[in-house]
């Protein structure tokens, strides 16, 4: 069946264009059976069009189709629809789900390629309507999931499962196939905490026993090095390096992920703000945000420093600043700056010199059809009446153009978002630029007092490292307090002073960032529910 | 091959590199992309239905000549059209910018248009007073009908449009009744015999009958120009442009592009979109009063309804979408829609001796009004 001469996956000069923009040029690399590719890059970098091209979605053909060569175990192939692809034993969990929130694990697993019992309707009709053999199901579904070697409730319908949960679902719906042969995983860990990464990576390394490739893309490099046989990395449409994993370290990947060096870990300077006052006090605080239920939080924080807010996924860390600025339901009492400030009303937090970052670029935080320039300065227009100038004797209040174009092209510059031109709608922009607009959007606002939610979610390893700088350089320079909330606790003990740790939609602790990770670890998990 | 002498002739110095290249076929089939490129990308920025239009119109006024159709007859009419019917397709871009939509609730405005027009008559002013008076009493109407209009499209978001065609529907039947109840006594618009009812049709010589088309009406050879209507409408064309350029006009865009982040940034979102119905409804009703100055009739009864759909699909054909809408927008979606609807009468019935222009404005419009809204992103400038 298999030729042993040939690999199982061979890509040869693959290249791609947009209109006359090269995305992809050259691209060349193999993949034997059995083995675990690590394909890593900044965002941008090809890696998700790669796997289109690979996983022959309509997008590449409807763009004017791909240069180069697929070969699979030395066939040339040329997929023209993902059934195709899957067809030839090609598997793919994308970053976004697609299950059926209502149907169970078992059911979404194997969606469309149910074992079926004729009946007497059927007979008739044709086998369109068959019913369903639930126990043949059962039995199929029951061992995909043995062969992921992740134990998830095969009867749990999806809607109620946890994220890492519907991750796995995703994963052992491609290894119900009988004919994978290669599974692609794009970024599967970036919605799991660390214990179920941890379980995916050994359920890989489970599936390259079994023979099945994978093909890995994560931003997080650690993983990589742990699990991969070998690590490609992808820069501005070409492979900069093929090694094997074992030769290599994260911070060479990094390196050649960005073509610079990237300082990893730099610890922030130890700053202790135990003498200052404080500026925003929370007491009993409860916000109802599906998913993130914040139940009982009272935290102090201090003026000009910044302050982490760490946790597992769903134990509330989120709600937090949600509630806080109004943007969910919430109860208790926050002063700030001696003053309470009321709940439920937005309009209210941001006139008291109060920011929010939303972790929800897309939905909360971005006019997506707008420009860049609208989108910056659109808050401290509304709050604070900056950028409009009085006409009629302050009858009319017209919208600035100018102002609005400097103080979009002053965050362009300070904060390096690439664009084409101020006027460039937000959409068409990367996930990290598009973080750093909200971030131009925040200090475009000269708050106070700053909350950040997730600004490293889905971004790739040079913007992250700016886009904290810019974080840090915000709160020196300007003396803003900043509340960060983030999934990554290494990201948040590089720039944080002190770290609050939420578990179970209460604070289980704050510890200074230079404290180990094991101590944090425990807080994590101290009052989960 | 001819296709490459042209190119070669455009531009020596590619010709020269050309020479070396080993492989001359290919640069043509290369221009040919980039060429096929730019039209696309010209055709997608002007809209395929606005082209396909424009072309249909265009073929009209060529056809002119040979069918015996005087032309300047026709190009007169279609100004005047559009001077009357500007203002009520201006009437859309309000709600559109809040993120309610395309305003089916139209008949409600004109409704409020007609009380302002008819009470006006009943109160006893007459000439261009009539007119004034006609604006000032449908403002306050406007005013809390549309409040309630808002209220109620505030509580069904994302249904905005399905809604608003049955707010339409019934506050015009309902208005059916009214107009036959309240107590109206000028002899101009009741019923002779009985004494009490408006009639459906109501002449408005001796009122605002080309109160703003008939002044400063200017003749240029044979095409008369209503220029007292076309400032009115480029006055109000204006004033909405502008709002749009101030703080609240800034906020309304927002919220019709992502609520979320409207409210977020602690804009009031169901304010702003209460507000665009007012303004909408009010535009709406100063629109109806226009329309009829121009037509010299008020008409009752079922007759708001049939200004809806042309409205909605003038816009449209202009080159908005459900949720982005310009002044030019408003502008060449009149011209375009009103030369339709009066070229394709007389061209076609010179032509093949029979009416066709009915059905021909009926696909027209409710072909385009389709077309919308099955793409709802994108809007072109």
């Amino acid at each position: 069946m298999t030729n042993n001469v040939n690999p199982l996956l061979q890509m040869q000069n693959i290249k791609k264009d947009f209109f006359g923009n090269q995305v992809l040029t050259d691209i060349n690399f193999t993949l034997g059976e059995g083995e675990v590719l690590g394909l890593c890059g900044e965002n941008g970098a090809g890696k998700s069009t790669l796997m289109k091209i690979l996983f022959g979605m309509d997008v590449i053909r409807e763009t004017g189709g791909y240069g180069g060569d697929i070969l699979i175990n030395g066939q040339k192939v040329e997929f023209s629809t993902p059934f195709d692809a899957l067809e030839a034993g090609i598997g793919m969990v994308h970053q976004e789900f697609s299950l059926i929130p209502g149907f169970t694990a078992t059911e979404n697993i194997l969606l469309n390629r149910e074992p079926c019992k004729k009946n007497i309707v059927s007979e008739v009709f044709g086998d369109r309507l068959n019913t369903l053999d639930y126990k043949e199901m059962e039995r199929r579904s029951a061992a995909s999931i043995e062969k992921m070697g992740v134990a998830i409730d095969a009867d749990m319908v999806i809607s109620n499962m946890p994220v890492g949960h519907k991750q796995f679902t995703e994963i052992a719906r491609e290894l119900s196939k009988d004919q994978l042969k290669l599974l692609i995983l794009d970024e599967p860990t970036a919605v799991l905490t660390e214990k179920e990464a941890e379980a995916l990576l050994e359920s890989i390394r489970g599936m390259a026993a079994r023979g099945i490739s994978v093909i890995f893309i994560t931003h997080r490099l650690h993983e990589i090095l742990a699990v991969c046989n070998k690590v490609v990395v992808m820069r501005d449409g070409y492979v900069v390096r093929d090694v094997p994993a074992k030769e290599t370290s994260v911070e060479d990947i990094t390196k050649w992920m960005v073509g610079r060096d990237v300082q990893s870990s730099v610890r922030s300077e130890v700053r202790s703000n135990d003498g200052a006052r404080t500026i925003m006090s929370v007491k009993n605080l409860w916000v109802d945000m599906p998913g993130e239920t914040v139940r009982d939080v009272s935290l102090d924080i201090k003026e000009g420093e910044i302050l982490g807010i760490g946790g597992l996924a769903g134990q509330g860390k989120l709600g937090i600043p949600n509630g806080i600025m109004g943007l969910y339901e919430a109860g208790g009492r926050v002063e700030f700056n001696g003053q309470e400030i009321p709940l439920n009303n937005p309009r209210k937090c941001l006139d008291s010199s109060l920011a929010f970052v939303s972790e929800d670029r897309r939905e909360v935080g971005l006019l997506l059809d707008e420009s860049l320039e609208w989108n910056v300065a659109f808050p401290a227009m509304q709050i604070q009446e900056k950028f409009l100038k009085r006409l009629l004797g302050g009858f009319v209040k017209w919208r600035d153009e100018k102002g609005i174009h400097q103080v979009t092209q002053k965050y362009i510059d300070e904060l390096q978002i690439k664009c084409t031109s101020s006027k460039q709608k937000a959409k068409e922009l990367s996930g990290g630029n598009q973080q750093k607009v909200c971030l131009a959007k925040a200090f475009a606002l000269e708050p106070k007092f700053l909350f950040v939610s997730e600004p490293t979610r889905g971004i790739d390893v040079g913007a992250k490292a700016l886009v904290l700088e810019a974080l840090k350089k915000f709160n020196r320079e300007n003396g803003v307090t900043v509340v960060m909330i983030s999934s990554e606790l290494e990201e948040l003990r590089q720039t944080c002073d002190r770290i609050a740790i939420v578990s179970g939609g209460q604070v289980a602790g704050i510890l200074p960032a230079a404290a180990s990770s094991e101590e944090f670890g425990l807080l994590m998990v101290s009052k989960v529910i | 091959m001819s296709e490459k002498k042209d190119y070669n002739y455009n531009s020596p110095s590619k010709f020269n590199d050309e020479m070396k290249t080993i492989q001359p076929a290919r640069r043509p089939t290369e221009l040919e992309k980039a060429q096929l490129g730019t039209m696309t990308a010209m055709v997608s920025s002007f809209g395929l239905p606005r082209i396909i239009i424009s072309g249909f119109l265009l073929v009209l006024f060529i056809l002119t000549p040979f069918v015996g159709v005087d032309l300047p007859t026709q190009i007169t009419n279609i100004i005047n059209r559009f001077s009357w019917n500007a203002v009520l397709v201006l009437a859309m871009v309000p709600m559109i910018h809040a993120g309610c939509g395309l305003n089916f609730g139209l008949p409600l405005a004109i409704i409020c248009g007609l009380l302002g027009g008819t009470l006006s008559i009943q109160l006893g002013f007459t000439g261009p007073m009539s007119f004034v008076m006609a604006v000032l009493i449908s403002t306050p109407f406007a005013v809390v009908l549309g409040g309630g209009y808002g209220l109620l499209l505030n509580r069904i978001k994302g249904g905005e449009m399905m809604i608003a065609t049955y707010v339409g529907f019934s506050v015009m039947s309902f208005f059916c009744m009214m107009w036959l109840l309240l107590p109206y006594s000028s002899p101009t618009m009741v019923y002779g015999l009985s004494g009490n009812g408006l009639r459906p049709t109501i002449s408005l010589d001796g009122f605002y009958n080309q109160v703003l088309s008939g002044f400063l009406n200017i003749r240029i050879g044979n095409i008369a120009l209503p220029i007292g209507a076309l400032l009115a409408f480029a006055l109000l064309a204006f004033l909405m442009w502008a709002f749009l350029h101030t703080k609240t006009g800034t906020a309304m865009t927002a919220v019709g592009s992502n609520a979320a982040f409207a409210r977020a940034a602690g804009i009031n979102v169901d304010r702003t979109r209460m507000l665009s119905v007012i303004m909408s409804t009010w535009l709406g009703a100063i629109g109806i009063l226009v329309y009829q100055q121009g037509f010299g009739f008020i008409q009752l009864y079922n007759a708001p309804n049939n200004l809806t759909m042309p409205t909605v699909a003038a816009i449209l054909i202009g080159g908005a979408s459900v949720n982005k809408a310009s002044i030019p927008n408003v502008i060449i979606g009149t011209i375009l829609f009103q030369g339709i609807v009066t070229m394709t009468p007389t061209v076609m019935n010179s032509m093949i001796h029979m009416d066709m222009s009915e059905v021909i404005r009926i696909i027209v419009s409710q072909g385009m009004i389709l077309y919308a809204l099955t793409r709802k992103i994108e809007g072109a400038k």
